[in-house]
């Protein structure tokens, strides 16, 4: 670098005084605190974390080998913000959301290259836009002036946005428009694109929050049935690796009665993320039976991709989740995981030679993960309307040891709590979430929900259930000392039907057609069916039968088979039938 | 190019020089000793006016009058397709006495990330040979597979087995007999000189050298070169594999040792230190190694790797089998016990896993009824396993006939399944054969886990399976 090249860059910017991995001291910069910057020759992108006198600290989202003392570095004046407008649905995004569709086209390789910036949002495309509003409405801040078809399943809503004053409209046009171009204009001066900007730190403003009323179904029986988790609700689903972690957060993806799905895979593998991006487009989302990518954004940051951008990716996901409940969807938001995202925490806390809090973790890691899972939940909108955020992150605690910082500072958070099990997935029992050690607060302000739509005796029945598990997990601690046969026949029946409740109900084969999905009336019909098998099989003990005919009836075998059975309400029928047939046959 | 003598302080494998220049992070600095040596470095951390320089060779013989030259580039290794059949050492100097290298291309030995919207999917079975491996847990191309082991177990025993049996069935029978297109790189971080002979001895004695690129870091070499000579393993991997259309199996031993040099290098720059004094950016640093390996739409070559690593104290939660196996696509784990036991493999197929498997099995890419068979061997061993537990207490009489049934099949799991010596090659039907075998010991209705038709064009009814036995005893 020449010395004229370094005078030049200190009259625009600052000039680089110290590179170490992600993270860049820059001198003689005039930035604010979170303002994005240029580093180097190559323009990589990165955020100022630290101001100190003359020195200012980035970090930066790319790699930086080669980058050197007195390289310029170039403020934009502008914070970390995404572009929030239709055509994000479908996407698939790195954790600064440039599109990994159009960086592969722009930098011609399969790797990623450095210095390549792309807008979140394709600028040119034309979108079909309907005024909602007509000259002379007065509009709000959050108000819908029009809409746009975005994908088969989602109608994108254009709003005033939030920072605006609002006003008369005083002119407005429907028709094929870029995101760029103004679609409506108010008195106050203000023009409306289909394109906002949203700083990715700062919450987007909304209403009161309510208290959710209304599950989100999944699909899933033990989440469902046992543990649910409410639209607008926060979940943690800790678990040591190989517990199936990511495979129980694709399934909610998939699955979930949510109408958008904000997919975060935050320090994960790049063959999951694939996986994702070739099954998306190609299974049918359940609730329409359009494709899943219609209603599904993803954001991918693998785990070998640089570090900063993976703690800004939490923070990319969570605004474009806020930006669809301004439209007033329930949109579901799955990080995987979040410890990747803490870790991202710590690297660059200390680099920056902070004092260290827990295990190294910086002090503030509570309040980050606590401000996070705060922008979840059901909210009264700006415009009147309601929308929710459910937010389901995964935790990878270091040995599966859940009394780690990251596991801890979750818990005393979110009100569900998925606890994954290495011993049941080790047995293949999937998905391996641990009934005694899991719960969901959110049972009660559900129950209703259950009991006006599926079933009166919900509640009931499903403490049936918990309690005969419960019971099994006392007995199974006699019978590791003195055998099954030595208990009273009366227990040995129990742990036959909690048997059942494991591997028919509990189980569930996420790889299997018609099990993967389960809805909530088939949930709760099963359930039913082991509840007449165990009803049916007391009776018949108290007639007098032993228990080893009891278990010997040929029906009860195939109670195994509901999950999988594709005309489930028939085979469930015929199951409950000969159960009582072949039991009553007994005495 | 500049040179400097203005070393200010060496401390460990570190070297702090002033310079007058902007030098770029992480580029590579040559140092001459006084005696006439040459030894190369790394940039760690640049400043105006000073650098810390990380010595691959180890800082002895340095002193302040040394000279510092900076190349003004990142590390690069010079890459082409005559690498194969050559040892090279630690840092990519050839050590076989043969010929220079004249490379191609130079390429970055920090590789940079794949785009993962570029990347296709891994579902190609292949066929190890090991029924541990092929039947419970899957090994696919573009696969991270580790073998997690501890001190003594035959981890090296069961990754040659592999290197010389790995096969992609479909292909066997295809157009390229000559299986040219297949390639086996290894890289040896820190492993003794009897190990890596080893190594060397079974390359040469099957002829697999010849498309095989072998480095070399042995035990008594510098700890730092540990941390580049994967980097120019995988370097040329991806050369390879995705330029010139070879499915590549790299084997890199010792993970363990590679993140102990991590650790070192930590502590000499005194940073703040993360579990047990691993530097908190160790499961970066992993991911950018381990996420190497992989599938690229419109390539022809892949990258699938079996990286060991020795678990200190036989503890999977230690924090490099613990971050490793929060990368990587499961794990193979070997078992103490059953190495006792004289089972070989010892793998304990319960806490192995491949995340790959499911895709990469059943109809049409190994066969129909894979997935089943294996999940209810699953089943049943850990059931069987729960109760041997019970009989050292309760004694086998107390238990009832289906219990005792799940015993014998964890029995024979493990003797007739899972063991099978480091010479047998079991195809993959073979594998699922003596499934079946093992399987037809439980009642039907224990199956709760196979398809019914399945079951009925596999399960040994009384008389096979008696037979069966007998085969199979033999």
């Amino acid at each position: 670098m020449s010395q004229a090249d370094n005078t030049e860059a200190a009259e625009s910017g600052g000039v680089i005084e110290s590179v170490s991995g992600p993270v860049v001291t820059a001198a003689d910069l005039d930035a604010r605190m979170n303002d994005v910057v240029y580093v180097g020759d190559e323009g990589l992108m990165g955020e100022v974390i630290e101001i100190e006198g003359n020195l200012t600290t980035i970090q930066v989202y790319e790699e930086t080998s080669g980058v050197g003392p007195g390289e310029p570095v170039e403020n934009t004046g502008e914070p970390l913000s995404v572009d929030l407008g239709p055509g994000m649905l479908d996407s698939i995004y790195d954790g600064v959301q440039r599109p990994l569709d159009v960086l592969e086209d722009k930098m011609g390789t399969a790797f990623l290259d450095r210095g390549v910036d792309a807008p979140g949002i394709d600028l040119e495309k034309e979108w079909e836009f309907e005024a909602e509003v007509a000259e002379g409405d007065s509009v709000e801040p959050g108000d819908v002036v029009g809409v746009v078809p975005e994908t088969v399943t989602i109608e994108h809503k254009v709003m005033v946005p939030p920072d605006y004053e609002g006003g008369e409209v005083t002119s407005v046009e429907s028709g094929e428009f870029t995101v760029e171009e103004t679609v409506v204009e108010l008195d106050s001066g203000e023009e409306i694109q289909m394109h906002q900007e949203w700083p990715v730190r700062q919450a987007r403003p909304a209403g009161d929050k309510e208290t959710p009323t209304e599950p989100l179904v999944t699909g899933q029986r033990v989440q469902d049935g046992l543990f649910p988790l409410a639209k607008g609700g926060t979940a943690a689903i800790p678990g040591p690796f190989g517990s199936g972690k990511t495979v129980t957060q694709q399934q909610l993806a998939k699955w979930s009665d949510a109408d958008i799905v904000v997919y975060i895979g935050c320090g994960e593998r790049g063959n999951e993320m694939t996986e994702v991006i070739e099954d998306f487009p190609e299974l049918p989302d359940p609730q329409t039976g359009n494709p899943l990518m219609a209603r599904t954004c993803l954001i991918a940051n693998t785990s070998n991709m640089p570090v900063a951008a993976r703690e800004s990716c939490i923070y990319t996901g969570i605004t474009i989740a806020e930006y669809y409940r301004d439209m007033g969807y329930d949109v579901a938001l799955m990080a995987d995981s979040t410890s990747r995202w803490a870790e991202a925490m710590r690297e660059i806390s200390s680099r920056l030679e902070e004092m260290p809090g827990e295990e190294g973790y910086p002090a503030y890691l509570a309040a980050s993960l606590s401000e996070f899972y705060e922008r979840a939940g059901k909210f009264q909108l700006i415009n009147g309307g309601e929308g929710s955020i459910s937010v389901v992150g995964a935790v990878s605690p270091p040995g599966g040891d859940f009394s780690e910082p990251v596991t801890q500072n979750t818990l005393r958070i979110v009100k569900t709590f998925w606890a994954l099990d290495a011993d049941l997935a080790e047995r293949r029992h999937f998905p391996s979430i641990d009934w005694n050690e899991s719960y969901s607060l959110y049972k009660d302000q559900l129950d209703p929900w259950w009991e006006d739509n599926i079933a009166g005796d919900w509640s009931d029945v499903r403490q049936w259930a918990v309690d005969v598990l419960d019971e099994e997990g006392e007995l199974q601690e006699i019978v590791q000392l003195v055998g099954k046969d030595a208990l009273p026949e009366d227990q040995q029946l129990t742990l036959e039907v909690a048997r059942y409740l494991r591997e028919a109900w509990l189980q569930q084969n996420a790889l299997h057609d018609v099990d993967t999905y389960c809805e909530p009336e088939k949930t709760y019909q099963m359930l039913g069916a082991i509840k007449t098998f165990n009803d049916e099989a007391f009776e018949a003990l108290e007639a007098g039968i032993p228990v080893e005919e009891i278990q010997d009836v040929d029906a009860a075998p195939r109670l195994n088979r509901m999950g999988t059975a594709e005309e489930y309400e028939e085979f469930i029928d015929e199951i409950q039938n000969d159960l009582k047939e072949q039991l009553r046959a007994l005495y | 190019m500049k040179e400097y003598q203005t070393i200010t302080e060496i401390s460990g494998p570190l070297v702090f020089a002033e310079v007058d220049e902007p030098v770029g992070y992480d580029e590579i600095v040559e140092i001459e000793t006084e005696d006439g040596r040459t030894l190369r470095g790394q940039v760690l951390e640049s400043s105006e006016g000073i650098v810390s320089i990380q010595v691959f060779e180890g800082t002895g013989g340095i002193d302040r009058n040394a000279s510092v030259r900076f190349l003004g580039e990142t590390m690069k290794m010079p890459v082409t397709e005559d690498l194969l059949g050559r040892v090279l050492d630690g840092s990519g100097n050839p050590i076989d006495g043969g010929p220079e290298i004249v490379p191609d291309e130079r390429h970055d030995i920090v590789g940079e990330a794949i785009n993962p919207y570029s990347r296709e999917y891994p579902e190609e079975f292949i066929q190890t040979g090991v029924s541990a491996i092929d039947g419970m847990n899957t090994l696919v191309r573009g696969q991270k597979l580790p073998i997690f082991s501890g001190s003594g177990l035959p981890h090296n025993e069961l990754a040659l087995q592999i290197a010389r049996q790995a096969t992609v069935p479909e292909e066997e029978e295809g157009d390229d007999e000559d299986g040219s297109e297949f390639a086996v790189i290894f890289g040896a971080m820190g492993i003794t000189a009897e190990e890596a002979n080893e190594f060397m001895q079974d390359f040469e004695r099957t002829g697999a050298l010849e498309r095989s690129v072998v480095f070399m870091n042995l035990a008594d070499d510098p700890a730092v070169e540990r941390q580049v000579t994967p980097r120019l393993v995988l370097t040329t991997a991806e050369y390879l594999a995705f330029e010139k259309d070879y499915h590549v199996l790299v084997i890199l031993t010792d993970m363990t040792n590679y993140c102990e040099a991590l650790r070192e290098i930590g502590a000499a720059r005194e940073e703040v230190p993360g579990r047990r004094g691993y530097p908190g950016y160790m499961y970066t640093d992993l991911a950018q190694l381990y996420e190497r390996a992989g599938r690229i739409e419109g390539r022809e070559g892949s990258v699938t790797q079996i990286p060991i690593l020795t678990m200190p104290g036989d503890d999977d939660t230690h924090p490099i089998p613990d971050l490793t196996g929060y990368i990587t696509e499961g794990q193979i784990m070997m078992d103490r016990d059953l190495n006792s036991q004289g089972i070989e493999p010892p793998v304990n197929v319960l806490p192995s896993l491949s995340r790959l498997m499911d895709d990469g099995i059943g109809e049409g890419l190994t066969r129909e009824d894979h997935g089943d068979v294996s999940d209810q061997m699953y089943a049943a061993y850990a059931e069987g396993e729960d109760l041997r537990d019970l009989v050292n207490i309760v004694g086998r009489e107390a238990l009832s006939e289906r219990d005792n049934k799940f015993l014998d099949f964890a029995d024979r799991f493990e003797t007739e399944f899972v063991q099978q010596g480091y010479d047998t090659n079991r195809s993959i039907e073979e594998t699922l054969e003596i499934g079946w075998d093992l399987l037809s010991m439980l009642p039907k209705e224990a199956l709760n886990r196979i398809d019914e038709d399945l079951i009925e064009e596999h399960y040994r009814e009384e008389e096979d399976g008696e037979e069966a036995e007998a085969v199979s005893a033999d």
